[in-house]
């Protein structure tokens, strides 16, 4: 038995393997192709014109997870600490399952309420030809990565032991002086652990974006229509095909992203592990 | 005054945060119910798209649905249990035991883009099942295993250690002692592992539409044919008709399903996982 379950173990490691020997090897030959220069740093991605420059991507995916981050996580760290401090108790289970059933809504149904919504709404508030844009993903994020910022913000928070709480207190501060002076700084990695996670999420969504984004390759500003690393990869797979060189650039596209998460991943062990050791 | 004024501007600045989310979600599930509502019907849930008569139907995206969430967690489910029992039964090996749960971990943080792009060059193309729910549930696999392991370890490391050395004192054999004690006794964390990963498959797109295709048709699950059934589930067919059939009727019926869904996996969980443990 033992073997049978250790076999079951390797097989996460296996999966593991698997995913990053098979990015690598439909990933690279495109880049050579094209260049690794030319792809990472060109301007311009038009598969009809041969031209893989995936510059724009890459700098959508900084600023609209940048974007996400700004708006999401303050409101998420607020939400938090309201929860877990200020809230009274039937206040607070009533909205702890809403956060949880937030974080479970499936990314496309945020998609369609942002198609619905939030975009026809840009273009009129801002007088845009059209409202699909980055401002839009960048919302539609923000609100998608708020239910993890929250929980796990909370969580960070619940942890710090009451003492502290309760010097501070004493001392004479007032109440909310001592949440965000003692408690937060307190609960610090723990939420930077939140905004990590968050921005994991954040670069990693493509469906809801696709819906919102527009997903023209333009280099990002805030009312253009920009594409995302995932958006990228998403919008072309289905029309591209087998074995041209359209295809193999989008899996060096998805080579690209799968790097971008690995940091992320290894920033967020990072803090944890200072976390563990205080 | 200083800080009285401290005082109030935290004050507005945690009751504002709270108040606009608890106000997004509100709106978010007035406006997808209020949208949704009205187009659901019991043809709308039993019947396919027919083009003709130009109903409206989405029968074969809940049965695909169905069958992927089934499929998926039946391979999935042994596989991260037996991951679960070996990280807190059996590990001696620390070095295998991190490589394991460092797996794991990536597993959980890596994009569905990104096992889109898998699926399709691994189970569509080197595999050769094209565009199928097969295919489909078996990139579902890779994802739903770190919600499997994580939840079933968790429960097990909750298993008391006289459990384990009562039944191996009375002459038990790991196995047996695993079988017969642990096991049953972190049921509540498996069950809600599984309810987890059958979330996740429901809100899937990503994946699903890369590799278990886009169809609306009914498709013939009969093993003869099993092996070609392609389509949408519930989400992808969310997809289809918001944004290439621009009907957004439909569309906000599937969301109100998919909600509706999600409410009752979410609370399930916790129920479940309170009885069960209580039990």
């Amino acid at each position: 038995m033992q073997v049978l379950f250790t076999l079951c173990g390797l097989m996460a490691v296996g999966f593991v393997l698997l995913i990053s020997v098979y990015l690598i090897i439909s990933g690279l030959p495109a880049m050579r192709e094209i260049g690794l220069g030319r792809f990472l740093f060109g301007k311009t991605w038009a598969a009809g014109q041969n031209q893989y420059g995936i510059l724009p991507l890459i700098l959508t995916s900084i600023y609209g997870t940048a974007g996400a981050v700004v708006i999401g996580v303050p409101i998420g760290f607020f939400t938090a600490v309201f929860l877990s401090k200020v809230a009274p108790k039937w206040l607070a289970n009533v909205i702890r399952p809403a956060v949880s059933l937030l974080a479970g809504i499936p990314s496309v149904v945020y998609g369609l309420v942002g198609m619905c919504v939030l975009v026809p709404a840009l273009r009129n508030w801002l007088n845009l030809p059209a409202g699909d844009s980055l401002l839009a993903a960048i919302i539609v994020l923000a609100v998608m990565i708020l239910p993890n910022i929250i929980s796990l913000s909370e969580t960070a928070l619940e942890a710090v032991p009451r003492e502290y709480e309760e010097a501070s207190l004493a001392l004479g501060a007032t109440k909310l002086e001592t949440y965000f002076r003692v408690s937060a700084p307190a609960a610090k990695s723990g939420i930077a652990a939140a905004v990590v996670l968050g921005i994991g999420r954040a670069v990693g969504e493509a469906m809801a974006i696709m819906m919102v984004a527009g997903n023209v390759a333009n280099m990002p500003a805030l009312t253009k229509s920009v594409r995302f690393l995932t958006t990228g990869i998403s919008i072309e797979l289905n029309y591209s095909r087998d074995g041209s060189l359209q295809r193999q650039a989008l899996f060096s596209i998805g080579l690209v992203l799968f790097l971008f998460i690995m940091l992320i991943n290894a920033f967020l062990n990072l803090v944890l592990k200072r976390e563990k050791e205080g | 005054m200083r800080r009285k004024m401290y005082d109030f501007g935290a004050r507005a600045l945690l009751y504002g945060c709270s108040a606009l989310t608890v106000g997004l979600l509100g709106f978010l599930i007035g406006y997808i119910l209020i949208r949704g509502l009205g187009g659901i019907s019991w043809s709308f849930l039993t019947t396919s798209e027919s083009v003709l008569r130009g109903t409206v139907g989405i029968a074969p995206a809940i049965r695909n649905t169905l069958f992927v969430v089934v499929v998926s967690l039946l391979l999935a489910l042994p596989l991260g249990v037996g991951a679960a029992i070996y990280l807190t039964e059996y590990a001696r090996n620390k070095r295998l035991v991190a490589a394991i749960e460092f797996a794991s971990e990536a597993l959980a943080g890596i994009p569905s883009i990104i096992y889109a792009l898998v699926g399709v060059i691994l189970f569509c193309t080197a595999l050769k099942l094209q565009k199928t729910l097969l295919a489909g549930s078996l990139t579902m696999v890779m994802m739903i295993l770190p919600t499997i392991i994580r939840s079933t370890q968790e429960s097990l490391k909750t298993v008391p250690q006289s459990y384990r050395e009562g039944a191996l004192g009375l002459g038990s054999g790991k196995w047996h002692m695993i079988r017969t004690v642990v096991l049953p006794s972190a049921v509540d964390g498996i069950v809600t592992g599984c309810i987890l990963a059958a979330g996740r498959v429901v809100g899937e797109s990503a994946v699903l539409m890369y590799t278990a295709g886009m169809s609306m048709a009914m498709q013939d699950f009969s093993p003869g044919r099993l092996a070609r059934a392609s389509g949408s589930t519930l989400t992808v067919a969310l997809y289809h008709y918001a944004k290439e059939n621009a009907d957004f009727g439909a569309a906000f019926s599937i969301a109100t399903i998919l909600l509706a869904l999600t409410v009752i996996l979410n609370l399930s969980a916790g129920v479940l996982g309170k009885k069960l443990k209580r039990s």
